[in-house]
């Protein structure tokens, strides 16, 4: 593939603000998908009952790993804009353990492209989230991320 | 003072900010709440940290998920009798536009409630309330 990995790796982690500021690591890039990471953190928990987490963690993790899968399945940044994205939970996040999640792109046209992902702690094959996004493609504007962005 | 206690301090008052002290990420977040003409709108104050796209510069779009997801259940706890979180099952984001670098608000209508699911409606929207930049529909668990 045309991308770097380390480099796309170092894009990811540093050049998104957003997945910057919540300590987002990069664990897994290929054409097949992406995998990310990240520690729990006191402030993302959403229920004060139980200290599970808000689910928009996750949304996020998602949205990031669905959006870069479409990068790589291109094997290219193109700029393009999220549709829609529907996240199914599956069963609290166990607090405290890591949070990981998977995004794969399975089907790209010339106007969009389909992708599906999965949050997981121990084992992807007992997610506790499942997801499937739709990006319109060839839309105007930047890329998230470009060769440019890492400055 | 215990979650439920907030709940209900709140609907006495009128006044969701309390609950938002008490859940840790919609305190990170920084949303506060409003009431206008009866109707709660969840505001998000624009932070650099809420970025995805820094080309544009747009909000994340997991951000602008959270978030409507956020505003959704400050309607249910505001609405509703209930005295804990709702819990999510599933939620549909649709974007509509990009988020600028700038506040957002949103809004929820709960369309339907069970007595163990509740169905909610989201709009969030920036500049102009006439041109939403992502809606939501959602369900929760009220058990």
């Amino acid at each position: 593939m045309k991308f770097d990995a380390d480099n796309l790796r170092q894009m990811m982690e540093q050049a998104i603000p957003h997945a910057r500021e919540i300590g987002l690591q990069v664990t897994d890039i290929g054409k097949e998908g992406i995998t990310v990471k990240v520690d729990q953190q006191s402030r993302f928990i959403g229920d004060p009952d139980n200290g599970i987490i808000h689910g928009g963690v996750i949304t996020v993790l998602l949205d990031t790993v669905c959006g870069v899968a479409v990068y790589t399945a291109l094997d290219r940044f193109a700029p393009m804009a999220t549709l829609d994205l529907r996240i199914d939970y599956l069963r609290p996040a166990i607090p405290r353990q890591a949070i990981y999640a998977r995004g794969h792109c399975y089907r790209t046209t010339r106007n969009v492209a389909f992708c599906r992902g999965l949050a997981f702690q121990d084992t992807i094959d007992r997610p506790i989230a499942h997801c499937s996004g739709c990006f319109m493609l060839s839309t105007t504007g930047e890329p998230m991320l470009s060769d440019g962005a890492e400055a | 003072m215990s979650f439920a206690d907030r709940i209900a301090a709140a609907r006495t008052s009128g006044d969701y900010n309390t609950l938002i002290d008490g859940i840790p990420y919609f305190h990170w977040l920084g949303l506060r709440a409003e009431e206008k003409d009866g109707e709660l709108i969840t505001v998000l104050p624009f932070q650099d940290m809420l970025i995805g796209n820094p080309m544009l510069p747009a909000l994340h779009g997991g951000v602008t998920g959270a978030f409507l997801e956020s505003a959704a259940i400050m309607s249910l706890m505001a609405r509703m009798q209930t005295n804990q979180v709702p819990k999510i099952i599933n939620i549909t984001i649709e974007y509509l536009r990009p988020g600028g670098p700038t506040d957002s608000f949103a809004a929820g209508i709960v369309t339907r409630q069970g007595r163990r699911v509740a169905n909610v409606r989201a709009e969030a929207w920036q500049d102009d309330r006439n041109h939403p930049i992502a809606a939501a529909s959602a369900h929760f668990l009220m058990a």
